[in-house]
């Protein structure tokens, strides 16, 4: 771990009013390590992401992005150093067909969202970049459909696709599997350690489904009251007891 | 197959401008100056659904900039200027600054609270205009005491001849309305149908929201400023009613008729306005309640607009159609 950390967090907390909601949680993300954060409901996951991602300031503590200082920086700073997030719910533009899904963070990317008199059909360099990334997801067959027609899981594709081409460094994904069938999220498990391996995207993601962050993270964190209660990879997580009290019920098989 | 459905579209818009342009020469002079009054209208509604149609934002003072508009030309005029293209830019120029500055402070907020804005700034500019008697004449307005003539060839036209503002008014609005064109299908204006359909996934992706609005904002307010210019010379006068929040709400029915973000919704929706209005005003003075009983069934029955109906069921029957 002799590598600048990609995401390094000192002692954030934060609060709403005098409800703290975390506290104290500090970790560092080495580049390309698949980085899981689990906890039961209302551990703290949501706030903790929107912390990080420049949702909100967070009341205490420090974020480094590649060893920059980005605590409390907006969001849509963010995304040009190549952080970027998805949400818990389907975070998409419906009435807009998949491949304008895909123009709209081409365009900011390639600065032009300000260009009002050319064409965008004549920009054929970002309909062709924007057919790479729908390929990478595998949704390519759906371009010309509205996104909002899409079956659920493809929807969360197209979510994917969004976040992936403004090229991120580090995606933080809050859990991408909610709401799919076994077979989506075995394609959605499929395309995060894909996209890891191919691309050397880093991911951090939070889940529900422990089958999940098992087969994809190499690093777990777990969130328990707003405190990391445990880190370690899946043996060691598994193995540890105040993780199964806390979290697994104490019944955790396989 | 996307070709020739654009061929389609853009023949048919050629074709809707032709009609347009022989309206003059068989037209009696009344219609052809309902015709100027529908145009004007529609460009104004037109402006306001780059903001409410394609952005999501509800703007309730668009009448003020067309008002500023109007305005802006009328000075020019009466104080010695003696150039149409200057009078009409100075409108352009006028609805932009106004917008610029309104703006600025009305794109933080989002649908009501937006709305309410713009229609508080809306009521300053009509309590301006009303009020400020050395400059604007208050109540009586400003009359335009001269237009220039159109000079064309070495030939002069006079504005006056309804044909000749006419045919002004419609080279104005199509340029206009081609600027529009342009703007919705660049990138920036696919950034504005994205505010619409999820603005914190914009944001969420490095767009700065608020500055993409207040553009659209002060693009829709030169156009409707311009618009203001046209019906200051159509009339001859600006008048401190045409900045009133009633007048603002206007483009908003012309555009919810029509079909909003239907890029023509707002024109066609003009001219059922107007249309409407002549022929029931002949059988009665009550004409808003008949309004009313057409309104309301498009709101429910045809949430895209009449125009945007008609479209739908066109594109249904190409669709069936081997």
């Amino acid at each position: 771990m002799s590598e600048t950390p990609i995401l390094q967090i000192e002692n954030l907390g934060h609060s709403y009013g005098r409800y703290l909601v975390i506290r104290d949680i500090s970790l560092a993300v080495a580049p390309g390590e698949l980085t899981a954060l689990i906890g039961p409901n209302g551990a703290g996951k949501t706030t903790f992401y929107n912390a990080v991602s420049g949702h909100f300031r967070p009341t205490r503590g420090r974020v480094h992005f590649n060893g920059r200082d980005i605590t409390g920086v907006p969001a849509h700073k963010l995304v040009p150093m190549g952080l970027l997030r998805s949400f818990q719910i389907t975070n998409i533009f419906p009435n807009l067909t998949v491949m304008e899904n895909i123009l709209v963070p081409l365009v900011l990317h390639h600065r032009k969202g300000f260009a009002f008199l050319p064409s965008l059909r004549r920009k054929k360099k970002l309909y062709r970049e924007a057919e790479e990334v729908l390929d990478k997801v595998g949704i390519l067959s759906s371009a010309y459909r509205l996104a909002n027609e899409l079956p659920y899981g493809d929807k969360r594709l197209v979510e994917m696709a969004i976040v992936l081409a403004r090229n991120p460094k580090l995606v933080m994904l809050d859990e991408p599997t909610a709401g799919m069938n076994p077979e989506e999220t075995e394609r959605m498990i499929h395309l995060i350690k894909e996209l890891a391996t191919r691309f050397g995207t880093t991911f951090f993601l939070t889940e529900h489904d422990m089958k999940v962050v098992f087969s994809v993270a190499s690093m777990i964190y777990v969130l328990h009251q707003g405190v990391l209660l445990a880190q370690g990879d899946k043996e060691a997580i598994r193995a540890n007891t105040a993780v199964r009290e806390a979290y697994l019920g104490g019944s955790a098989r396989d | 197959m996307a070709d020739t459905k654009r061929m389609q579209t853009v023949a048919g818009i050629i074709l809707v401008f032709i009609l347009f342009l022989t309206g003059p020469f068989i037209l009696p002079v009344y219609w052809t100056m309902i015709l100027t009054e529908i145009l004007i209208m529609g460009l104004l509604a037109m402006s306001f659904n780059l903001l409410f149609g394609y952005t999501g934002l509800l703007s309730f003072g668009q009448a003020g900039f067309f008002g500023v508009g109007a305005y802006a030309t009328a000075l020019f005029l009466s104080k010695g200027g003696n150039s149409l293209f200057v009078s009409l830019v100075a409108a352009l120029g006028a609805g932009a600054v106004a917008a610029l500055v309104i703006g600025f402070l009305c794109v933080r907020r989002d649908e009501i609270y937006f709305a309410m804005i713009t229609l508080g700034f809306g009521m300053m500019l009509y309590t301006v205009a009303h009020n400020w008697l050395s400059l604007t004449g208050g109540s009586d307005g400003l009359p335009l005491l001269n237009v220039p003539a159109l000079n064309l060839l070495g030939r002069e036209f006079s504005l006056f001849d309804p044909n000749v503002m006419y045919l002004f008014v419609l080279t104005v609005t199509a340029l206009c309305i081609f600027f529009l064109w342009r703007v919705v299908r660049s990138p920036f204006g696919l950034m504005l149908t994205a505010i619409r359909e999820n603005k914190q996934r914009l944001a969420f992706v490095g767009a700065g929201v608020q500055h993409l609005r207040l553009a659209a904002f002060v693009i829709a307010g030169a156009l409707a400023g311009m618009a203001g210019g046209l019906f200051c010379l159509f009339n001859a006068m600006a008048t401190p009613d045409i900045l009133h929040w009633g007048f603002s709400s206007r483009p908003v029915l012309m555009t919810v008729l029509g079909g909003s973000g239907i890029f023509f919704g707002p024109l066609f929706g003009a001219a059922i306005f107007f249309g409407l209005e002549q022929l029931i005003t002949s059988m009665t003075e009550n004409w808003m309640i008949f309004l009313g009983i057409i309104l309301v069934p498009v709101v429910i029955f045809f949430p895209h607009g009449i125009l945007g109906t008609l479209m739908d069921w066109m594109r249904t029957r190409t669709k069936r159609a081997p």
